[in-house]
């Protein structure tokens, strides 16, 4: 009972790691950007969220209809004032302008918020849970991986069946010839950019409503994101999905064993799909 | 946060301003008739620990003011300079600023506080550069055996006060007797400097648990910031511990308290250490911060006062909420008791040109402070001298939190303030 209790924790645990990693996960695939200050943005998403919480005084999930488009926003400046300059054959200035805006936005945070932890109020929903047999299932985690699953299949559906899709796509095969027929790159990239901080922005709030926050933590939430990514196959939004539950389930199993193991058979795991198929389990085709 | 653009000529006035200082202030009387003695402070303003060091402007402007006319050693009066550095809650960085405080700022002492991420460089430094270095705000064994001190032998140039695992044990061990619940208990204990003491079967909580009677389930140490926490509290819930204890982080607290809510874990004591420390995480709960537990190190009701100021502990935790707006917290007491120790030992030593004149005035303090008597002489262990520990309950009154104090039975000299409540 236990094995299947901890399986279905680690199920849920995925879904939270997808909502991580789905907004990395499409920047990659537009734009071959890696994104060193996903984990400070998610953790900012957490605070706007606060800040929206208190100044309405209304439940965090209601928050995020107006972090949401914040978020957004905050993604369409950040990718067309300064990300775009950096992009180019060299795949290093991204790398590092984003790095050096991790440590601005932990910085300004710790400024304007102080290292104060924060959590999220949302009342009854943190601790209701639904009984199945001797199992009892936390409402707020099933909700996490509902809306993780809800968001990937939106962002899939959008890719493939719409024209916005179409665009991104075709930036991502070539950025040129998609220039050449009349796209403008740096606008399709900004919209790519507002999308995942749009994404972001939802995780933020759920983490912020799961657990304590404080302006240093969003490292530590990075590496699942990228592990997540790679173990689901670069670009490929369902993989995403999968990458994260293997990720969960890796964990809970291995604290399962013993609670030092949690991390570490992430980890291992992770390392273990790397070195058999470095591509992941589902790359996307290419070409 | 936005600040008006200065022009030209307030910049160029500043700047002369600047420029011309040392020119005037050669002059002014309080530098050309005062030696000056130079204290170095290190302490976490920034980072994970920042809120450790929020009371730090508040307590040292107190500090400042009581020094203003300087202190007088052998009938001469010495001005004192406090000369306060970032340590980033990095190990590194301390190392980093202490040694620069040493070397470049020519300090005679160093202090420092709040966790042995902070504590431990500064003290290595001062003692492998034999500058007389006094620290609080960590409990004596990380201090010691994270710093590889040899029980006898100890250390040359550092001093410490607080308190250790045995004072977090007995006061524990004292509120949880009061209860009369289950004495089985689930142990939280992550893979940190920490978490290995409280864990650790010889040291830490096990074995005293155990002799007092009582059944400790610890699953294993797991690593900080985890996500999750479902088999630990299968584990407890299969043994039906009554208690939890630990020492964790507050984010890995506040997953691990919703996720027992979610799961059906109902513990009637929930008592942690480091993770509800502060007035703000417990605050961040909610309704569910309401009944937790934890070791008290220092509170207003503590019946102390400062040799320095005379304030009471209460005038000293009331005037940092009324000047900043936020609760009180309890480094605020260590951190004034840090200064109060120095202000003595200026006052004592035999010759302040001389470090080893300086160590010998720490060793031979004998001082009553805000958090209680400082003195080396009756120590656990070389170097260190410990301050009293009781054990305090969060309850809920109104829409506030206030942190009763529940068990006293090592330190009686501090009063009870409240009775412990169980919880579910």
């Amino acid at each position: 009972m236990d094995w299947i209790n901890a399986l279905i924790q680690g199920i849920l645990l995925g879904g939270l790691y997808a909502l991580f990693a789905a907004g990395l996960s499409l920047i990659f695939g537009v734009m071959r950007l890696v994104n060193i200050a996903h984990g400070d943005l998610i953790v900012l998403a957490a605070y706007l969220g606060l800040s929206v919480t208190i100044m309405l005084g209304i439940h965090p999930l209601l928050a995020m209809f107006a972090v949401v488009p914040m978020m957004a926003a905050i993604g369409y400046v950040l990718q067309r004032g300064i990300l775009n300059k950096t992009l180019g054959d060299d795949l290093l200035p991204p790398l590092l302008v984003t790095f050096g805006l991790s440590v601005i936005i932990q910085n300004v945070l710790l400024e304007v918020y102080s290292a104060d932890p924060q959590k999220l109020d949302a009342g009854t929903l943190e601790i209701a849970s639904i009984s199945v047999g001797d199992l009892s299932i936390g409402v707020l985690p099933l909700l996490t991986f509902g809306i993780a699953v809800a968001i990937i299949a939106s962002l899939h559906w959008m890719f493939y069946h719409t024209s916005l899709g179409r665009s991104f796509r075709a930036v991502s095969d070539n950025q040129d010839i998609a220039q050449l027929m009349g796209l403008n790159r740096r606008h399709i990239f900004g919209l790519a950019m507002a999308l995942a901080l749009a994404v972001t922005a939802v995780a933020g709030v759920m983490l912020g409503v799961r657990t304590n926050f404080d302006p240093s933590i969003g490292g530590a939430r990075l590496i699942f994101g990228f592990e997540a990514v790679i173990i689901g196959g670069l670009g490929n939004l369902w993989g995403t999905l999968v990458g994260g539950i293997i990720l969960g389930v890796a964990q809970t199993l291995g604290a399962q064993i013993n609670p030092g193991w949690q991390l570490l058979a992430g980890h291992i795991t992770f390392l273990c799909i790397i070195a058999f198929k470095p591509r992941g389990f589902f790359p996307r085709v290419s070409g | 946060m936005s600040k008006s653009h200065g022009s030209r000529r307030n910049f160029l006035k500043g700047t002369a301003a600047i420029m011309a200082a040392p020119a005037i202030l050669k002059y002014t009387n309080a530098y050309a008739d005062n030696p000056v003695i130079k204290i170095g402070h290190v302490s976490p303003r920034t980072g994970s620990l920042a809120g450790f060091a929020e009371a730090d402007d508040y307590v040292l402007a107190a500090i400042a003011k009581a020094f203003e006319g300087g202190i007088e050693n052998n009938g001469k009066r010495y001005t004192v300079k406090i000369i306060s550095k970032d340590s980033q809650s990095n190990p590194n960085r301390a190392a980093q600023v202490a040694a620069d405080l040493i070397l470049r700022d020519e300090v005679d002492i160093i202090v420092a506080a709040s966790t042995p991420d902070t504590v431990n460089p500064v003290a290595d430094q001062a003692e492998a550069m034999e500058v007389p270095c006094i620290t609080t705000d960590c409990p004596w064994q990380p201090y010691f055996f994270g710093r590889k001190g040899v029980p006898g032998k100890g250390f040359d140039s550092t001093y410490h006060f607080f308190w250790g695992l045995e004072d977090v044990i007995g006061s524990f061990l004292d509120m949880w007797g009061k209860t009369g619940v289950k004495k089985v208990a689930g142990g939280l204990f992550p893979n940190d400097a920490d978490g290995n003491a409280w864990g650790h079967p010889e040291l830490g909580l096990p074995k005293p648990l155990a002799e007092a009677g009582y059944n400790l389930v610890v699953p294993g140490q797991y690593q900080p910031l985890t996500d999750d926490f479902s088999s630990q509290i299968s584990a407890f819930k299969e043994a039906g511990c009554e208690i939890i204890t630990g020492n964790m982080i507050p984010p890995d607290f506040a997953t691990f308290w919703s996720q027992a809510a979610q799961q059906g874990l109902k513990p009637k004591v929930v008592t942690i250490g480091k993770a509800i420390l502060f007035p703000s995480v417990v605050e961040s709960l909610g309704e569910r911060g309401d009944g937790l537990s934890s070791e008290v190190w220092w509170s207003p009701n503590h019946p102390f006062n400062s040799s320095l100021t005379g304030a009471s502990a209460k005038d000293l935790a009331h005037g940092y909420t009324a000047a900043s707006g936020r609760p009180w917290t309890q480094p605020i007491g260590f951190k004034h008791a840090l200064f109060e120790v120095v202000a003595d030992v200026i006052k004592r030593a035999d010759d302040l040109s001389d470090p080893s004149a300086i160590i010998k005035a720490i060793a031979g303090t004998k001082l009553d402070t805000i958090v209680g008597n400082v003195d080396w002489s009756n120590g656990p262990i070389n170097n260190v001298t410990k301050t009293p520990l009781v054990a305090g309950q969060w309850q809920r009154e109104g829409d506030k939190f206030d942190l009763k104090i529940v068990a006293n039975t090592s330190a009686p000299a501090i009063p009870l303030t409240g009775e412990l409540k169980l919880l579910g």
